[in-house]
């Protein structure tokens, strides 16, 4: 009787992470489109409205590109410390910090047409979200606390710390109470890059930090590094790489990331810090670093693939009136696909015959 | 001769392209004490772990006093009757005697307590129920595996090379242990490659070469030569060039080197010096687990102490890292070969800096990836390390090609200093004799060398003095000429004082 | 006399949800599962147990509706690891998103909705003992089915064989399977009623102690459970200890507000957050104890042949 068997592979093929990724959006695909026939939509409207629709106007891609700005930003920050093991799971709360950061600038100097103010900006938010995630590698480091719960709980603590300033010291003095702080000047935020679109600016610092990613990864001395501690944490011991270096430079490198993308959603498309910064980008941006295979071109694609759910999420809401959880949903089936074929990164299936006995 | 209580025909295991056994033949009687003889790799364990369950054979038949069974699982095989002691024991380190041999012997516990104390007394197993493994010595955790097994009533006892963690006075205690089981009819396979073992207590041989039987003899009328060349298939290789060298200048010294680990599992170094000269090999004997971990640890860098507690050439490095160390020229081979002395899942290319990028592949924070192939090309060569290449992954290689690779990693800066922890152990004949070379030539160009080895008779032949490691203290340097294997093995059992009278 | 009442009655229910999940991954964690995705069962069990309480009428249905569907989500983390062999942070971080997205599916319809909540159940002549009957005694029946959980859970992996071969799974994965222990099932199986037991801490929130659904309502409480197992050192009285502590903080931050202290509502609100990490900084430091007390092969992808 033919049965399946499950072999390692010789060797790892480049194009082999790809066709993992793939496989597993089309088992989402398939997932989603079950789901959407739960709702009473049919399978192959809802999943045009989630997968096409999108990008069939200048708009919904001007969309696109701007939920992948941050998704970019907070993914290939985090990539880097998954990759040495270091599971920072708070970029939610280091791209509040960023956000906060950023805001406090713009409001205290409303006002000023200078160019400077923007950069500081972008330096205060790249800065507040490292401080936030060192305090995880400070405890870590220090205490041996685990960096996993840390780092969900000082997002937590970031949260309500944010309420805090949208509901007292940063609260627009004008704004009929509302937990918002004033909208930004000009010189606060992103230019936009495509007419008619909210897309700006930010993105090109997605990309930027992407490009370095690459560079990083591919032929610095401290990403080598890191990856000997993830992958063979004994192997690091024994070369004398230190592990207390690794959390530090993992985790101020995810934190800068987010912070980056916090500062990009409040100059961006938001034009103030509101009591809704994010809409999740933190924990979204886990998927997007483990689905782009943690390499930072990879993470390129994911990124993309992650805001176009984000985005059509929204337009089934309204062209199939499917409620917006369906995105958390498709999410998650997304990440449990990629991860239940990544199996194949290592092994490869094979049908035997078995010998007549 | 008796029906057997165990055949095998034809029984055949693939992985990948390596046949591990090739259309093996296999019976033992009950009561009797069958060796299963051969070299590393030649396909015992792959069929001792189809015998028990673990592995499936591709083709062949398994037939059980007399009727054909198939053993899809361990729990198959102790329900005939087969019982299994483990090279790397299978134990709990958490739990107490008591609960280890509970997890595999059915009953309440407190019925257990009671047939655990009469069968440690029938046999020789001593043994207190209520301890907690990670406290015991590594006989007294194989005597936890025979109990076990025997507590399941079995009717055939694997032992999987069991003399090669025991001391010689132990050796001598588990051979009693084995006569006696099989003197109540119990079958004894006894897996190993020590020839005067087999000799010693074995009625029957079975010899194993490249995954075939290549003979089935008796061992008390075979010579330790005879079965040899059985094993290995050829002329025994002619022990490695040891050039005579004068002892050169001291170049690191240990005084009183104390540690206490951070798991209680592991022996403290208590007070330990030692010295060590260019162009000399000092080998550390003992029984594994004893804390020469902990000790090449704190030779390597990876263990800080007190500055002055070890001298290199008159600094003090006690302080130092292992980049630090390597440096000044002390490089280190470790126990562990794949996770420690290589990652398993990058390339021969990266795994070359993993100990070597100090020398010239990092440039201002930058890999230089041209040179670091290059230096992979040159290790690969250094030691004919069969892979696909620089780009190969670490954990493609067999076992042997993978530590040809890292000692020749560790040779290719030349060092002045190397700590080398079972260089050879679990690697084939040709690839043991190449290192063994190896660590003779560096010797000869005045190179330092801390040998650890759980081989004794490895140790004798290449070492220039031996210090034997007890319960975390070390003993006296004796040279290799004063002394010989029984009073080393009464050093491993911790009776020093025979190795200092030796030297006296 | 009426505040100490009210303290402890409050103390026992405001712990009541967490004590659930907390037997249950400490179960799963000391076969070796490090799972995650607490907070998205929790949050599922939560939306699905209000959903069936209110849709049937019945409490028992909504608690063992929860109970399956945070199983079923677990059995998912179960797969992964098991079978596809994925990473364990990687897939409970997975599952703990789908949790959450499928609780606020589940719920949409019915956000912001309300039960009358579960009703109270005095234990006969115990209820009405002075001060200890209000304190102890008239409570609701799950209050009392976690207590008898607690001790059940310590009964089972100290002093069963069940017990014993879960946490030899948690120290050894390699040399249970050797010793031919299916590693495979028990860890699975363990995994599974951590999953129903986080199921029904979640809807012990929504069909009792608030009772209500709003989405988001578990706040991080599946987090406080994992840190709790860690606080606990995977000790059943420690962590059941420790599930009191984060209550009383929860009360706390209700009677501060009702005594009306002037303090930010949202550093009460970020109290039991930064108490978790307080905690878990204290406890961590001493690395030794820790590492003696957990369970060796926790999180650690498993590799049989």
């Amino acid at each position: 009787m033919p049965r399946l068997v499950l072999e390692p592979r010789e060797t790892t093929s480049i194009l082999a992470p790809v066709q993992v990724a793939g496989l597993a959006l089309a088992l989402t695909l398939v997932a989603g489109g079950v789901l959407f026939a739960i709702y009473g939509v049919a399978p192959h409207k809802g999943l045009h409205a989630v997968f096409v629709e999108p990008l069939l106007s200048t708009y919904g891609i001007g969309e696109v590109l701007l939920k992948m700005a941050p998704l970019l930003l907070v993914a290939q920050g985090l990539a880097i410390g998954f990759r040495a093991q270091v599971w920072n799971i708070g970029a939610e709360g280091q791209l509040i910090l960023g956000a906060i950061a950023a805001s406090a600038l713009a409001i205290q100097f409303d006002g000023t047409v200078s160019p400077l103010l923007l950069p500081a900006m972008i330096l205060a938010g790249m800065l507040a979200g490292m401080a936030w995630a060192g305090i995880a590698a400070f405890l870590r480091t220090q205490f041996n606390a685990n960096e996993i719960l840390v780092t969900f709980m000082l997002t937590s603590v970031a949260l309500q710390l944010l309420y805090y300033l949208v509901t007292g010291p940063l609260k627009d003095p004008m704004g009929f109470n509302f937990p918002q702080s004033i909208s930004f000047g000009q010189s606060a935020s992103f230019p936009l890059i495509i007419e008619g679109t909210r897309a700006n600016a930010s993105l090109f610092i997605g990309l930027a930090v992407t490009a370095l990613a690459w560079v990083f990864v591919r032929y610095s001395f401290a990403s080598y590094r890191l990856s000997v501690g993830g992958l063979a944490p004994d192997a690091a011991g024994y070369a004398g790489f230190a592990s207390k270096r690794a959390i530090w430079i993992a985790l101020f490198v995810s934190g800068g990331a987010a912070g980056l993308a916090g500062v990009g959603e409040v100059a961006g498309p938001l034009g103030q810090l509101q009591r809704n910064v994010s809409p999740g980008y933190g924990y979204a941006g886990i998927i997007v670093a483990v689905l782009g295979g943690l390499h930072p071109v990879g993470i390129l694609f994911a990124a993309a693939i992650m805001a176009l759910v984000y985005v059509g999420g929204d337009f089934a809401l309204l062209s199939v009136g499917v409620p917006d959880a369906v995105t958390g949903i498709l999410q998650g089936i997304l990440l449990i696909c990629y991860l239940a074929c990544s199996l194949l990164l290592t092994m490869r299936v094979r049908w035997v015959r078995d010998a007549p006995a | 001769m008796a029906d057997p209580i165990l055949k095998l025909e034809g029984v055949t295991k693939r992985y990948g392209r390596t046949l591990a056994n090739d259309a093996v033949d296999f019976r033992i009687e009950p009561g009797r004490i069958h060796a299963l003889l051969g070299e590393n790799g030649a396909g015992k364990s792959t069929l001792m772990k189809i015998i028990y369950g673990l592995v499936k054979p591709d083709a062949g038949t398994l037939s059980w006093e007399g009727r054909p069974v198939e053993i899809p699982s361990p729990a198959a095989a102790r329900n005939l009757g087969i019982g299994m002691v483990f090279q790397h024991f299978s134990l709990f380190e958490t739990l107490t005697v008591a609960e280890n041999i509970s997890l595999a012997v059915a009953g309440a516990p407190a019925a257990l307590a009671a047939r655990i104390e009469a069968a440690s007394a029938r046999f020789g197993l001593e043994i207190a129920p209520e301890a907690r493994v990670h406290a015991l010595t590594v006989g007294e955790r194989q005597r936890i595996e025979i109990l076990r097994c025997i507590l399941q009533e079995p009717k055939l006892i694997i032992l999987d090379e069991p003399t090669s963690v025991l001391a010689p006075q132990g050796i001598e205690r588990l051979f009693a242990t084995l006569r006696s089981l099989a003197s109540e009819g119990i079958a004894v396979v006894f897996i190993s490659h020590k020839l005067d073992e087999i000799r010693a207590l074995c009625d029957e041989a079975t010899i194993m070469r490249a995954g075939r039987v290549v003979g089935v003899v008796d061992p008390q009328v075979e010579t330790a030569h005879s079965l040899s060349e059985m094993m290995i298939g050829r002329e025994i290789a002619t022990a490695p060039a040891r050039a005579e060298t004068g002892a050169g200048e001291t170049l690191m010294t240990v005084r009183g080197l104390t540690h206490r680990p951070q798991t209680p599992f592991a022996p403290r170094l208590d007070n330990l010096s030692l010295s060590l000269a260019a162009g000399e090999i000092l080998g550390i004997a003992g029984v594994s687990g004893n804390g020469q971990g902990a000790l090449t640890r704190a030779l390597a860098g990876e263990i800080r102490t007190d500055p002055h507690t070890i001298e290199f050439a008159g600094t003090p490095i006690g302080a130092a890292g292992p980049e630090a160390r390597r440096r000044m020229g002390i490089h280190f081979i470790p126990e562990e070969r794949l996770g420690r002395g290589a990652v398993p899942g990058q390339t021969l290319a990266e795994n070359v800096g993993l100990t070597t990028f100090h020398a010239g592949l990092v440039a201002s924070g930058f890999l230089r990836l041209g040179q670091r192939r290059a230096r992979a090309e040159e290790v690969i060569a250094g030691m004919d390390v069969r892979s696909s290449g620089t780009q190969a992954e670490a954990q493609s290689l067999s076992g042997g090609n993978l530590q040809k690779f890292i000692v020749s990693r560790e040779m290719a800066l030349g060092p002045k200093v190397l700590i080398a922890e079972q260089p050879t152990w679990g690697v084939d004949v040709g690839a043991a004799a190449a290192i063994r070379q190896r660590l003779l030539d560096l010797r000869a160009a005045g190179g330092a060398l801390v040998i650890v080895s759980e081989d004794l008779e490895e140790l004798m032949e290449i070492s220039d003095r031996i210090q034997v490691m007890f319960r975390g203290r070390l003993s006296p340097s004796v040279a290799v000429g004063e002394t010989d294997i029984s009073h080393i093995g009464l050093a491993m059992a911790g009776e020093f004082d025979g190795l200092e009278a030796a030297h006296a | 006399m009426d505040v100490l009442i009210f303290m402890v009655s409050g103390t026992l229910a405001a712990a009541t949800a967490l004590i659930f999940a907390a037997m249950g991954e400490l179960v799963a964690e000391k076969s070796g599962m490090l799972n995650l995705g607490i907070e998205g069962m929790m949050a599922t069990g939560a939306a699905m147990g209000f959903v069936a309480a209110s849709v049937s009428g019945s409490y028992t249905l909504g608690f063992v509706a929860a109970a399956g569907l945070g199983m079923c989500l677990s059995l998912i983390f179960a797969v992964l690891t098991l079978v596809f062999r994925a990473n364990q942070t990687a897939s409970g971080l997975a599952i703990g998103i789908l949790g959450l997205g499928l609780s606020s599916a589940i719920g949409k319809k019915f956000e912001s909705m309300t039960l009358p909540g579960l009703p109270d159940l005095p234990l006969g002549v115990l209820a009405d003992l002075p001060v200890i009957g209000p304190m102890i005694f008239q409570l609701d029946a799950m209050v009392y089915l976690s207590i008898l959980l607690v001790v059940a859970t310590w009964y089972v992996l100290n002093r069963t064989k069940l017990g014993l071969t879960i946490r030899a799974v948690g120290e050894s994965p390699e040399t249970a399977h050797a010793l031919g222990l299916k590693v495979r099932w028990i860890r699975a199986g363990c995994v599974a009623f951590g999953g129903a037991m986080a199921g029904i801490g979640g809807a012990y929130m929504s069909t009792a102690y608030t009772p209500l659904w709003a989405e988001g309502m578990i706040a991080g409480r599946g987090w406080i459970v994992v840190a709790l197992t860690v606080f606990g050192t995977w000790m059943v009285p420690r962590v059941a200890l420790g599930a009191y502590l984060f209550g009383s903080i929860s009360l706390l931050e209700l009677s501060i507000q009702a005594f009306g202290v002037n303090v930010p509502s949202q550093l009460m609100s970020a109290l039991p957050y930064l108490v978790t990490i307080f905690m878990l900084a204290l406890i961590s430091r001493n690395t030794l104890f820790i590492r003696l007390n957990s369970p060796s092969s926790l999180g650690a992808t498993l590799k049989l042949q």
